[in-house]
């Protein structure tokens, strides 16, 4: 038998009361691909931590290549051959392609003769395993799909036999990620060993040879990705029987709720990011915005939120809103009857170091409802608190903790209870199960097709094409500012979306 | 989970942030020959060994409890107004007007309208850095730290040549009449039968300032005002979701703030001194950001917080008036509590934490 590229024995870490890995074994063979999936919390990123030399284990061992190897720091995880390529880049923006791949591997003092030997051996590089970039682009000019590449030759350039793959397509058009897979395919075929973490079921079908779940720190189990399917990785990874589709019965679309005719939408620095798009919403219908991020999606849904200002027209029941100005913030639009789940629940949705209960509370605070006098009427804020946190089962149940010590999903859900239960005409919703685990994804799915079903209009943001076709009724495609088509999720599929998300435009796809 | 329990974070560290001061302070009162356990002996006797030392700290206390909340309020907003100096000095200069150029019948009128007025100088000082901040991005501690040297000028100008009264050589306003003279502890106390000295100047703005502390804490934990400058502070674009505009909030806590550091003059000018003279805050508008950074800007740690200094103030004035120890190093030991209490806090907590979470896996 073959000697494992990377055998981890027995690794338990705990932070504090945490136990994040709990007696983790895992054995890749050499020239595999082995993904890790499991939701968020499951201990994955803290395994190759372990393994990339962030965290120190509290017990177990790592064996690289037959050898007991000791990874203190991430230096000598790159001295033991392993690489890490980052969900979030860590590229300096203003620095070209070869800067950023010599950044940190120079040798000696002065920078041309490593940047010349660098560029050699990017060619060689390039050609082995047919990653062409340019080397001599700033990284800022170059698009995401691109700048993975940059982190990939960035690992395979100091001699990386092992790389570790952390959500790479988290920010990809399905195209990109596609383009990915060939290229991990390749470096496959050469030998390398690769460790794909993600959490999305149909990426581990696809590329993997071998697969660990992970739940609640521990490995529960290690199958031939060819004798397993995603149903069954579903249920292992949560621990009971998901469903994977969203059950809803055919949207019953009523008078037009929300109007949008021209906006435009130009940011803080200038740019314009939505240039001039047509939507409407009716009552009783999801209309999912697919795109990759960076498209506008987010300003769209911002100037509708009242957190930016734009031009054009929007109208909400009939009534054109305020788009700049006073009339135009957040509480204006609340009043008109517009809700808001925003895309990122930790920088705008929660205040983090609120409890739960004043959360409950939050773009609301001024409701009548809340006041008592000159004060805040704090019992009567608590006592809505409990009734949504029982309605919506945020775990653990108790509205004195603060945000941040909830897990992902449950602060999502009491984003999604105070939203949704303001009963509103529109509802606003940005990425609403991002970082949340696949229990509680079933849950709040569950809920905004509910506010649909009573009639009321549904505006869905996501960068997960899978949540878009499962949720929307309508799908329209954003690509840089523009809608590039509307479709029905039954009358089109992953790929005709994925050429739209490209800018690939309508109907000639 | 909080890495550990609120009474560790509230109490624990200050208190052995302020052990660690007090090691250092020993040190340098070694090193320079003197006999540190007689220093620590003369400070606290000094300080809180008779109700003339009590007086004293007590004084001090009131003014870092005006300038300790104001930076707090602001703190709540993420806002560093270091401007507090500058406030209270225009605070000064509100309350000599109204004490100099109205006729008051009864101190505790003139007392409302200094408070007004007071409340109001402060408060229009911090308009202008907050505005600039506001509107125009200038950032808070530039502007602020520059307008206190706009105050200080514009004092010397109005002292000077003003409200200086003919033929006085004093660059200081003509003392206030007897009609706005505030009730001393002393005067207070007397009547119920007890004995306070009455050479020393804490005065009935103790009382105000810790009206000052109950009002805060009701603003910022229980009224909608609050909510919204605490959800400000926390997170902009939170606060920008939620509809709170943060031109709003930034104006509003810089104002409540401003005012605050201004109502700091009811003490040290219409309580203490009795007229306007130059420099009459003596740095409290400074020391008042080590009072809020101590007092984890909660009004109940700021009063805390503002004793202390007050002691250390009492302290170190009798230190250096009965022992050769120099002035400068009273400021040496004010400083390294300062230090440690408020730059170095990590360098407690970090360690704490670590062991509170080894602790708790203990008992697990």
């Amino acid at each position: 038998m073959t000697v494992p590229a990377i055998e981890l024995k027995g690794i338990s870490k705990a932070f504090g009361p945490v136990q994040a890995n709990k007696d983790i074994s895992i054995s890749v063979a050499p020239g595999t691909i082995h993904g890790i999936i499991g939701e968020n919390g499951a201990g994955k990123s803290t395994l190759m931590s372990i393994l990339y030399g962030f965290y120190k284990a509290d017990k177990g061992e790592i064996w690289i290549n037959g050898k007991k190897t000791d990874i203190p720091d991430s230096q000598a995880a790159i001295a033991a051959g392993i690489g890490m390529v980052f969900q979030h880049f860590k590229l300096v923006e203003n620095f070209t392609v070869l800067e950023n791949i010599v950044l940190g591997a120079e040798d000696g003092g002065l920078l041309a003769p490593s940047l010349a030997k660098a560029r050699k051996e990017l060619k060689d590089l390039e050609q082995e395993y047919e990653l062409f970039v340019d080397p001599d682009k700033r990284i800022d000019e170059i698009g995401v799909g691109m700048q993975q590449r940059v982190e990939i030759l960035k690992a395979l350039y100091r001699k990386a036999e092992i790389l570790i793959l952390d959500e790479p397509t988290g920010v990809l058009t399905p195209a990109e990620a596609d383009q990915l897979f060939r290229i991990l395919d390749r470096l496959r075929a050469e030998g390398k060993t690769i460790i794909l973490i993600t959490h999305k079921l149909r990426e581990i079908m696809e590329a993997t040879d071998t697969v660990s779940v992970m739940r609640r720190g521990q490995m529960t189990a290690t199958v031939k990705t060819a004798e397993t399917n995603p149903e069954e990785l579903a249920e292992l990874m949560v621990g009971r029987k998901v469903l994977l589709r969203v059950d809803k019965v055919p949207a019953k679309p009523g008078k037009p709720i929300l109007e949008i005719e021209n906006l435009r939408v130009t940011d803080s620095s200038g740019v314009e990011r939505v240039k001039g798009i047509d939507l409407t919403v009716r009552a009783g219908e999801i209309v999912g915005i697919a795109g990759v991020a960076g498209n506008g999606q987010s300003e769209l849904l911002e100037v509708l939120g009242g957190m930016r200002p734009g031009s054009g027209t929007i109208r909400m029941n009939g009534v054109p809103l305020a788009l700049s100005g006073p009339g135009s913030d957040g509480q204006a639009r609340r009043a008109q009857g517009i809700a808001h789940v925003p895309e990122d629940r930790q920088r705008e949705g929660l205040i983090m170091d609120f409890h739960a209960w004043e959360n409950v509370a939050f773009g609301y605070h001024r409701d009548p409802a809340y006041q008592r006098g000159i004060f805040m009427d704090n019992a009567a804020l608590r006592a809505d608190t409990e009734r949504k946190i029982e309605k919506f089962d945020v775990r653990p149940p108790n509205g004195w903790l603060s945000a941040k010590n909830f897990s992902g999903g449950n602060q999502q859900k009491i984003v999604v209870a105070r939203e949704i239960e303001r009963n509103p005409d529109l509802l606003l919703v940005g990425q609403p199960t991002r970082g949340v685990d696949i229990g509680a994804i079933e849950f709040i799915h569950k809920q905004i097709v509910a506010l649909r079903d009573q009639g009321k209009a549904i505006l869905l943001v996501s960068v997960e094409l899978e949540e878009i076709f499962s949720l929307s009724d309508r799908i329209a495609v954003m690509f840089d500012g523009h809608i590039m088509g509307e479709r029905l999720p039954h009358e089109t599929d992953e790929k005709e979306l994925g050429l739209l998300m490209a800018g690939v435009a309508g109907e000639a796809a | 989970m909080d890495k550990m329990p609120k009474w560790a974070d509230v109490i624990l560290i200050p208190l052995i942030s302020l052990i660690l001061a007090a090691i250092l302070s020993t040190l340098v009162i070694l090193a320079i020959g003197e006999n540190p356990v007689e220093a620590v002996n003369l400070m606290v006797t000094g300080a809180l060994g008779s109700t003339y030392g009590w007086g004293y700290t007590l004084y001090y206390a009131t003014n870092f409890m005006f300038t300790g909340l104001a930076v707090a309020v602001a703190f709540h907003a993420r806002l560093f107004n270091i401007g507090g100096e500058g406030q209270a000095m225009l605070g000064g200069l509100g309350v000599a007007m109204v004490c100099l150029y109205v006729p008051w019948p009864h101190w505790s009128i003139a007392l409302l309208a200094a408070m007004a007025a007071a409340m109001l100088f402060g408060a229009a000082w911090a308009a202008i850095p907050a505005y600039l901040q506001a509107k125009r991005g200038s950032h808070i501690v530039i502007t602020t730290i520059m307008f206190n040297f706009i105050a200080a000028a514009l004092l010397n100008y109005m002292l000077v040549i003003v409200m200086r009264p003919a033929g006085s050589q004093d660059p200081a306003t003509a003392r206030f009449p007897e009609a706005v003279h505030l009730p001393t502890l002393h005067e207070m106390l007397a009547p119920i039968g007890i004995n306070f000295s009455k050479a020393a100047p804490a005065n009935i703005s103790l009382i105000v300032a810790l009206l000052a502390c109950v009002v805060v804490w009701a603003l910022i934990w229980r009224t909608r005002l609050g909510y919204e400058i605490r959800a400000y502070g926390h997170s902009e674009t939170g606060a920008v979701y939620a509809g709170i505009s943060p031109v709003r909030i930034t104006i509003v806590a810089m104002l409540i703030s401003g005012a605050l550091a201004g109502l700091m003059a009811i003490n040290n000018v219409m309580g203490e001194a009795e007229r306007l003279v130059l420099n009459s805050t003596e740095g409290a508008g400074f020391i008042g950001i080590a009072v809020a950074l101590m007092g984890r800007s909660h009004p109940f740690g700021v009063f805390l917080a503002a004793i202390l200094f007050g002691f250390l103030y009492q302290g170190g004035a009798e230190l250096a008036l009965w022992t050769s120890i120099p002035r400068e190093l009273i400021v040496v030991i004010q400083a390294l509590v300062i230090l440690f209490t408020g730059a170095l806090d990590n360098m407690v907590r970090m360690p704490l934490e670590k062991l509170f979470l080894a602790l708790r896996k203990e008992a697990n």
